[in-house]
């Protein structure tokens, strides 16, 4: 009997793993810290990880092939940079956004043609893609900020609907399709069969060249988006923006549960990740921590997911 | 009576959702060789990775020389004195033979790793087995079955007296069988208690001693050898008679179907041509490395060939890649099922409809779950599967059921021409029979069956013709009538070493 309860527990923390991580630290912080569990907290929290949430939801496209992409952070800024000084010289947002989402697809069509077609690793690939288009940014306007003056864009980053920001509610929308796409079509299954054995997805019929690429083209079109809505909301092109932003997406698909040596990988962990990693920032400053000790947290508790998943596997495969 | 140098008491292991091993108990002695044997799935590679320390049984214990002992690790074991030898090798590609044999006790001075000491050690130990292999060599380079007899000194190296073998024949040639046969029974004549797991009954009783017969997890018998004939192992193996496992029909062909002329490529020495004629089953013998291998995955498109036509009832196939010629009928039951053929960490479901999947998809593009369900649930039944549901995750499946899933595969899609590598290694005589049977079904339907194997009775059960090839050329093609062993051995033999004997 009690191996019985203790079975079914095992087999519960197996499927919900880190969407119970993700509800006893909500619960924990709305008990414990002040003024976490208010309208304005909630909504400062959410728009905080609006960003890294629209990113790892092609993120977890790129590890679930068994790719990576460190050219992420890179493009949000480039990709403001280059819109803002779009916008400015024609006095059209739209071009602006065309450019700098333009922008973003063919830094990815470039990263996915190294990695698939020339078999490059991929780790190397958008390293040093990551410098150039960070090179780039800074090139834009000689290492300079540029404040927007098209007002009409502002109201991507700062307009709500119902109360609630519209970054937002694009995020929502990312994790929704996104989801959707990675269980729903063949195209996401057959992300995940190269991931999990490229030689045998090739072998089935899977154009594995072709998913790859379109991955990291999609996933440098997010990442150009996260940036031109953080330009809208900082209402400014900023060439030292967002580094280190790889990581923080990387981190928190791992954090979900995402295998970095491919083929798994689910979009509701994924999403608890995000949301694990804003929350303890957001309880941090709301307690007051330094930075410095911010950073040492997140490390440990990137760790600690990474352990308890291999302690999960371990127990599993015994 | 010798003494029993290995026993296992009412052991059991359980999965979720499987139970792997039922109360199994037998003892092995010492200076004996003892086949272990069981369909796909009755539990032989969970029993001897119990033996090794890579699982806990979650019943039941393990005595070695009558005393009870738990293995936490295959160190442990090793340190007990049992190794076990699996199909996949346990060896780090990257690290030389002599450092792969002293892994974990390498001869050291002041931590630092004596180079000439370990090299020495390391050819007296190589030496014991009649292997001449340079110490040096990065194991990732040596052939599979050099680096099995690495794994063997590995472990004479460790002093391992109980030493089990999982399947160790199913790639090496004729002539690498035969080493290994004969370092077995040396081992055997050394006092070493020998566990030997295979699916071909001819080596079990030319090799062994006794016989541990395993269903469903289950203990069935143990005996000594002599007290058994094959139909009886068979029969106490799958539950009941399997009379003739080819159970081969003449059929009708169906008029034209592949024909292949002048095909080039990697691995070909000279332009291979063959006819194989729809409804016909075209088999293809050969050693290992003849260039059967590389045919295949020519026509598949796995590789791309450099010259040559191949057209099916009179139209050209272009065929530039594995998914064009999927879609021209065409598919490949790969050589190397863990390599080429399986997605481990996916489910048995979408292992089997990986394939068939994107032509079922609504609009192209969204999964049709019931269809897949379907159509997961059809093969598993078909080929009788032995899974505990369609989520399992593939890896966990026993070697055989692996190549049954790939084998369902392909048969989700419309096939004109089935390429099948090797398609009954690791698998047990009742499956094997199915799969006969099924090959069969496809030829009367029309189909082109192609197999290549490197079992003879297998080609000679199976084929209506039978190519021959020898060192990447097609060296001649028989006739079913007029095909015996010592021909296909004799046309298969390199030249050089045909006009030397
Ligand atoms: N890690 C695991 N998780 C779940 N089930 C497992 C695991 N390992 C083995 N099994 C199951 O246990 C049963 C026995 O498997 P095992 O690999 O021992 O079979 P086997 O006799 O070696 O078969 P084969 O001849 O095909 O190699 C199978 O039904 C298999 O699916
Ligand atoms: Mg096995």
């Amino acid at each position: 009997m009690p191996t019985a309860s203790r079975k079914t527990l095992s087999a519960f923390l197996d499927k919900a793993g880190m969407l119970v991580v993700l509800a006893i630290l909500f619960l924990g912080c709305a008990l414990g810290v002040d003024n976490f569990f208010s309208w304005a907290n909630m909504k400062g929290l959410t728009l905080a990880v609006s960003m890294t949430g629209m990113v790892s939801c092609t993120m977890l496209f790129c590890l679930a092939a068994g790719d990576f992409d460190l050219s992420i952070g890179s493009v949000v800024a480039c990709s403001g940079m280059l819109a803002a000084v779009v916008m400015n010289h024609t006095g059209s947002v739209a071009l602006g956004v065309l450019a700098g989402l333009g922008l973003g697809a063919l830094v990815g069509l470039f990263n996915g043609f190294i990695v698939a077609r020339l078999k490059i690793n991929a780790l190397i690939t958008t390293l040093a893609t990551m410098q150039i288009v960070r090179g780039l940014g800074y090139e834009t306007n000689h290492g300079n900020s540029i404040g927007i003056t098209q007002e009409g864009f502002f109201w991507l980053g700062s307009s709500s609907f119902f109360g609630i920001p519209t970054p937002v509610w694009i995020t929502a929308l990312c994790f929704a399709a996104f989801g959707f796409l990675l269980n729903r079509t063949v195209f996401g299954r057959d992300a995940l069969a190269v991931g999990g054995n490229p030689e045998a997805a090739h072998l089935a019929g899977i154009s594995v060249e072709r998913i790859k690429i379109t991955i990291f083209t999609l996933q440098g079109i997010m990442a150009a988006f996260a940036g031109i809505v953080l330009a809208s909301r900082v209402t400014s092109g900023q060439p030292k923006t967002s580094e280190g932003f790889e990581l923080e997406v990387i981190s928190a698909c791992v954090l979900g549960g995402v295998s970095l040596t491919g083929g798994v990988g689910s979009m509701a962990f994924v999403i608890a990740g995000v949301f694990i990693m804003g929350i303890v920032q957001n309880a941090m400053s709301l307690l007051n921590l330094d930075s410095f000790h911010q950073y040492i947290v997140r490390g440990s508790i990137l760790l600690a997911a990474v352990l308890f998943d291999r302690w999960k596997r371990r127990r599993g495969a015994a | 009576m010798t003494a029993t140098a290995l026993a296992f008491s009412r052991v059991s292991m359980e999965f979720p959702g499987v139970k792997a091993l039922d109360d199994v108990s037998f003892g092995v002695a010492a200076g004996s060789v003892h086949a272990l044997v069981g369909e796909n799935g009755a539990g032989k590679s969970t029993l001897l990775k119990i033996l090794s320390g890579a699982y806990t049984p979650s019943g039941g214990s393990l005595m070695i020389d009558g005393q009870p002992r738990v293995f936490t690790s295959t160190a442990d074991a090793l340190a007990a004195g049992v190794a076990v030898i699996y199909q996949e090798l346990h060896l780090v590609p990257e690290m030389s033979v002599a450092e792969n044999l002293f892994l974990g006790h390498l001869p050291q001075r002041l931590g630092l790793v004596n180079r000439k000491q370990l090299a020495d050690a390391a050819r007296k130990q190589l030496d014991l087995i009649g292997e001449q292999i340079e110490p040096s060599t990065k194991v990732g380079r040596l052939p599979l079955a050099q680096r099995q007899m690495v794994e063997i000194a590995k472990a004479l190296t460790r002093g391992a007296r109980i030493i089990a073998f999982d399947e160790p024949t199913s790639s090496l040639s004729d002539r690498e069988v035969r080493r290994l046969f004969t370092i077995i029974r040396e081992l055997k004549a050394r006092g070493c208690a020998i566990l030997y797991v295979s699916h071909r009954m001819e080596e079990i009783f030319e090799l062994c001693d006794a016989i541990t017969i395993l269903r469903d997890g289950r203990h069935v018998e143990t005996g000594a050898l002599g007290a058994f004939s094959r139909d009886k192992v068979v029969q106490r193996m799958v539950g009941r008679e399997l009379a003739n496992i080819y159970n081969y029909a003449p059929r009708p062909h169906a008029g034209a179907g592949l024909v292949v002329e002048g095909v080039c490529g990697p691995g070909l020495a000279e332009p291979c041509s063959f006819a194989a004629e729809a409804g016909e089953i075209f088999g293809f013998f050969g050693l290992i490395g003849a260039g059967r291998s590389e045919l295949l995955r020519l026509l598949y498109g796995a590789v791309k060939k450099t010259a040559g036509r191949v057209t099916f009832a009179g139209r050209e196939l272009a065929i530039a890649s594995p998914r064009d010629a999927i879609g021209a009928g065409v598919v490949l039951c790969p050589e190397d099922r863990k390599k080429e053929g399986v997605i481990p960490i996916r489910s048995v479901l979408e292992n089997t409809n990986l394939s068939a999947r994107r032509r079922h998809a609504r609009g192209g593009i969204l999964i049709d779950e019931n269809w897949e369900h379907a159509n997961a649930t059809r093969r598993v039944e078909q080929l009788r599967v032995k899974t505990p549901s369609l989520r399992q995750l593939i890896r966990n499946l026993s070697g055989g059921n692996q190549q049954k899933v790939i084998l369902g595969r392909w048969l989700s899609e419309t096939v004109k021409v089935i390429l099948l590598d090797e398609p009954t290694r690791g698998i047990d005589v009742g499956a094997k029979s199915e799969i006969y049977a099924i090959m069969q079904d496809l030829a009367r339907q029309g189909v082109c069956v192609i197999i290549v194997s490197s079992e003879l009775p297998e080609v000679l059960g199976v084929s209506d013709r039978i190519a021959v090839m020898r060192q990447g050329r097609i060296a001649a093609i028989l006739d079913r009538a007029d095909a015996s062993e010592e021909k296909l051995l004799k046309l298969a033999l390199p030249v050089e070493t045909a006009r030397a004997s």
